[in-house]
């Protein structure tokens, strides 16, 4: 059944490895072969390969014992490098960072390790998560499986090529503005950024603090049910963590609605859909395509509602003036005095701090730092960061509204399917407008999530994004994993991943 | 009310800036112990190093503490308050930002009465905020490069900072002492000033009597009493000696250099940085609930303040002896069990004052160790009351005492033969041998000279060993002479 290990999700294989129709050390060994034979596309910045033969073994022998084990045990993933890892290099991307070793493991990886998970490696990003292609990686750029000429999406492309490509069933990602939905979009794989707080950022590089999530991308609903409950929960190393007992979100995905029936599970349901997220710059086929799966979400049993979220375009400024500033502060600790790297040669403090910093940034992270530490300047700081984040609130509150009218949104991710590599190098502030239906999500801190949806120009997966309500991540992975019940989108892989 | 001394016509305005680090075990956002002296950065944990991936997380022990504060000077405790992060690089500073209350502090307001000779005077209090210490930079002993220990980073500190109320020196020091009184018995800190537990930084300015308040120079670090007084008396004389030469004062940070007795600029206004304040994101608001507040106040001690006044007030004691009393829980309970032992408080207060204060500072010792309890100091006093020993005798019995680590009183004095001769036969015939013994003093006595009555009661008190009772001497002497 080797022929098939790497089309199987994560759900599936935990399924089959239960049930001891293949071993974890089986599909570990699978899955690392075509890890060796797709370096090309850049996907992975360490493969861990015997400490991972290893962990499949001990779950293989526990399993052996009789024990009972959780859905993930022995099941493969890896991690986006922006969390840090005991056992393992952890760079975020950055020259600041080769060859730092953390001594201690972020909370979501020694969660996703407690259920059994086999860790296969660390997977490339944007520098410190900063970007939306993955072609801001101090390690090189990572490829579109779909087609290599072509970008992954970013920050957390790495995780979504793996899984795309088949590398593996599921990766862990960050979301600061759209950097799991985006990217999983991109790929045709299914990404869900839970709401602000579900889980922990300890042991997460930081990035933007009062926006980064991490959640999981993997192959569907399913899948990233079993690893959002398994890496969630409350953590007191966290004080922006939600105090709340641990979620089961496969169940929740589950559990039928009210008057539903089999043909109908999502009967009742009210999508909205936002004026806003539908403008005349959207990619005609990003919309056909969208068109043809909020028709699916229909013949599903959901009514369609128009709705308004009349600060969508604001929600750019707004994120590329709060972000940086997070950012700036953030990516102060970077100097050299006491980790990551330094300046070879300098003549004194100044001089040291600034050889060090320009030597292990790179260009994108610089930009971020100078417009960061601009807006939060004296005289600045008012007209810029004081009023973002007024809008900031509001923009929550235009949500709010909205939810009042419909259970959950609908749109799209992006604009457009993915570009091609070096397509956006000249001009970072096109590439910051293509983040418009991802951000506002990231500004309210709402959940979202990516699911493939059709495909466009190119024969390039196109993402559907669904927002919910605080706390909503059942609803969206049900309402998800009932379109993925109905559609093939998320069965189908690129042909180099075959 | 009379207005402030002037200096040289000038009038001084102080305002008092001071860091109390709180005695909690743990930092103030991370698990690794505030214990001083340990090895370098072996107090430092991941946290405190500000390693990729790592968050703060409050330390209540720390709120606790500062709403403790703030209740003993009655200020208002914010329900809400925000952390803020203070942005620079700095080499003992690990994150490029120390995290600190800005524009929301926890205490608001309060004040503190201090005592400056016999005046009474209010300070007021701007606020006291949390925040976070930074490391040291150690420049010694590295060849021309700089060490840097973490165990400091990370301490809890509450900073508390006066209006600029203060008129001279004088009342700083004052102030500065009554706070740090204030803060010890709370338990809040530790008050350990060489440790650097408590420093102060004094912007001091000066003006003509009802003219605007002149341009502020901000002395840091002061980490003694005496240093301030100095430090300031120095920095006011160079402000009125510019002033009178006709030039202005720049606003600008000084330090004071003990050996040389003067303070030098160390950065002028124009280096002042950017700090780029803003909300922390990692701390959401630090929320205080009113049951917090009633239960930390339930749980505080009566405040050196209230004591005072109670000793004031219930044992009759001056205002400056009530302070003194009440300079530490430890100084006051013993006050109180040697006053309920002997009930005479003004006695009890002059001898904790006198004797006993001089022999606890020469052995640098604390009031609890005292050899002397409590209950024999007080035992003491009721024997000079009862007039069994003179003062002069009880100086010997509490020597004696207190050179053998304790004792029975009445044992010590009939041991000793100290008691005070009380029997007049003996004493007059010691009167009568005094007088015919120094004709020449009896004479120029008769003759108005006071000095000579006085020699005469100092021979009696010799001729009896200093038993005699000096007012039964003089009385005795008075009557034989005339």
């Amino acid at each position: 059944m080797t022929g098939e290990l790497h089309e199987m999700g994560a759900a599936a294989l935990g399924r089959a490895i239960a049930a001891r129709d293949v071993s974890s050390v089986e599909v570990v060994t699978h899955l690392l072969g075509r890890i060796d034979a797709q370096r090309g596309l850049g996907a992975f910045l360490h493969v861990a390969s015997d400490a991972a033969v290893g962990q499949a073994s001990e779950v293989d022998a526990r399993r052996a014992k009789g024990e009972i084990l959780g859905p993930l045990a022995g099941v493969p993933i890896a991690h986006k490098d922006i969390f840090v890892t005991a056992d393992m290099p952890s760079t975020a991307g950055s020259k600041m960072l080769a060859g730092y070793a953390s001594p201690f493991d972020a909370t979501v990886v020694a969660r996703l390790a407690a259920a059994g998970t086999v860790t296969l490696g660390k997977l490339n990003c944007d520098e410190f998560a900063m970007g939306s292609a993955n072609e801001n990686s101090a390690f090189g750029p990572v490829r579109n499986p779909w087609d290599p000429s072509r970008v992954p999406g970013g920050s957390s492309g790495g995780s979504a090529a793996a899984v795309a490509a088949r590398l593996l069933p599921a990766a862990t990602g960050t979301d600061t503005g759209g950097s799991i939905r985006q990217p999983a979009s991109f790929s045709g794989i299914t990404g869900i950024k839970p709401t602000y707080g579900v889980c922990s950022r300890w042991g997460m590089v930081a990035f933007a603090s009062s926006l980064d999530q991490a959640g999981p991308l993997a192959r569907s609903a399913e899948d990233c049910a079993l690893l959002l409950s398994a890496m969630s929960g409350f953590d007191e190393r966290d004080s922006t963590s939600a105090e709340r007992a641990p979620q089961d979100f496969h169940a929740q995905m589950l559990a039928p609605r009210e008057g539903a029936n089999a043909s109908r599970p999502l009967q009742g349901l009210r999508i909205g859909l936002p004026r806003e997220f539908f403008p005349a710059a959207l990619a005609v086929e990003v919309n056909t395509a969208l068109r043809a799966a909020l028709g699916e979400f229909e013949r599903l049993g959901a009514t369609l509602v128009d709705v308004s979220l009349p600060r969508t375009e604001l929600s750019i400024p707004v994120y590329y003036i709060i972000a940086p500033a997070e950012a700036s502060s953030n990516l102060a600790r970077f100097d050299g005095v006491k980790f990551g790297h330094r300046a070879a040669s300098f003549a004194d403090l100044a001089d040291m701090y600034a050889k060090t910093r320009a030597e292990g940034f790179g260009a994108e992270v610089k930009r971020r730092i100078m417009i960061g530490t601009y807006v939060l300047s004296h005289g600045y700081y008012d007209a810029y960061y004081l009023q973002a984040q007024k809008l900031r609130r509001m923009i929550a509150d235009d949500f709010q509204q909205c939810f009042e009218q419909c259970d959950m949104i609908a749109g799209p991710v992006a604009p457009s399917v993915a570009w091609k590599l070096g397509a956006q190098d000249k001009d970072p502030v096109a590439a910051y407008l293509a983040d418009i239906f991802t951000l506002p999500a990231s500004l309210a801190g709402l959940p979202g999530m990516s699911i493939p949806a059709g495909f466009g120009e190119g024969g390039m997966p196109v993402g559907l994004q669904l927002i919910g309500n605080y706390f909503a991540e059942g609803a969206l992975l049900h309402a998800a994993h009932a379109f993925q019940q109905a559609t093939d989108f998320h069965l189908r892989s690129p042909e180099a991943a075959r | 009310m009379s207005g402030p001394a002037l200096i040289r016509g000038y009038e001084v305005v102080i305002g008092l800036e001071t860091h109390a680090q709180l005695s909690t075990a743990s930092k103030i956002f991370s698990g690794a112990s505030t214990a001083f002296g340990a090895a370098p950065n072996t107090q430092a944990c991941a946290v405190d190093l500000a390693l990729p991936g790592t968050l703060p997380v409050m330390n209540r022990g720390a709120v606790e503490r500062a709403i403790c504060f703030g209740l003993a000077v009655g200020a208002k405790v914010a329900p809400q308050s925000i952390f803020a992060r203070k942005n620079y690089f700095y080499p003992d500073l690990p994150k490029g930002y120390q995290i600190s209350q800005y524009e929301t502090p926890v205490v608001q307001g309060g004040s503190l009465e201090i005592v400056v000779g016999t005046a009474r005077k209010t300070v007021h209090l701007t606020r006291a905020h949390l925040e976070e210490d930074a490391g040291k930079s150690l420049h010694e002993d590295y060849h021309g490069q700089t060490g840097i220990d973490l165990n400091r980073a990370g301490t809890p500190l509450l900073e508390i900072v006066t209006e600029p109320d203060m008129r001279s020196s004088a009342e700083a020091v004052e102030y500065a002492k009554g706070l740090h009184t204030l803060v010890v018995w709370l338990g809040i800190c530790d008050g350990n000033m060489q440790e650097g537990s408590f420093r102060c930084d004094a912007n001091v300015s000066v003006r003509r009597p009802g003219a605007p308040f002149g341009t502020r120079r901000e002395i840091k670090n002061l980490n003694s009493f005496r240093f301030m007084q100095q430090a300031i008396d120095f920095e006011v004389q160079w402000q009125i000696d510019r002033l009178e030469d006709g030039l202005k004062i720049d606003q600008a940070t000084v330090l004071f250099d003990p050996d040389s007795g003067e303070t030098r600029a160390m950065r002028s206004k124009e280096d002042a940085q950017d700090y780029r304040y803003f909300p922390d994101p990692d701390l959401p608001p630090l929320v205080i609930s009113a049951e917090w507040i009633e239960r930390i106040g339930r749980a505080m001690p009566e405040l050196p303040g209230a004591m005072a006044a109670r000793f004031e007030r219930n044992d009759g004691l001056p205002a400056y002896d009530a302070t003194m009393m009440a300079q530490s829980p430890a100084f006051a309970r013993y006050y109180e069990a040697a006053r309920e032992a002997c009930k005479q408080p003004k006695l009890v207060a002059n001898w904790l004052m006198g004797e006993v204060s001089k022999r606890l500072n020469a052995d640098g010792r604390t009031i609890d160790a005292s050899p002397v309890k409590p209950a024999m100091l007080g035992a003491l006093i009721s024997r000079i009351a009862d007039g069994t020993v003179s003062n002069n005798g009880a100086r010997q019995v509490f020597e004696l005492l207190w050179s053998r680590g304790g004792g029975d009183v009445d044992a010590v004095i009939e041991a000793g033969g100290l008691k005070q001769m009380n029997d007049s036969g003996a004493l007059e015939t010691i009167v009568a041998e005094v007088i015919a013994a120094n004709p020449k003093s009896v004479e120029e006595y008769r003759a108005g000279k006071d000095k000579a009555f006085n020699a005469l009661v100092g021979q009696v008190m010799k001729a009896s060993k200093g038993k005699a009772n000096p007012a039964q001497a003089s009385e005795l002497l008075k009557r034989k002479l005339t």
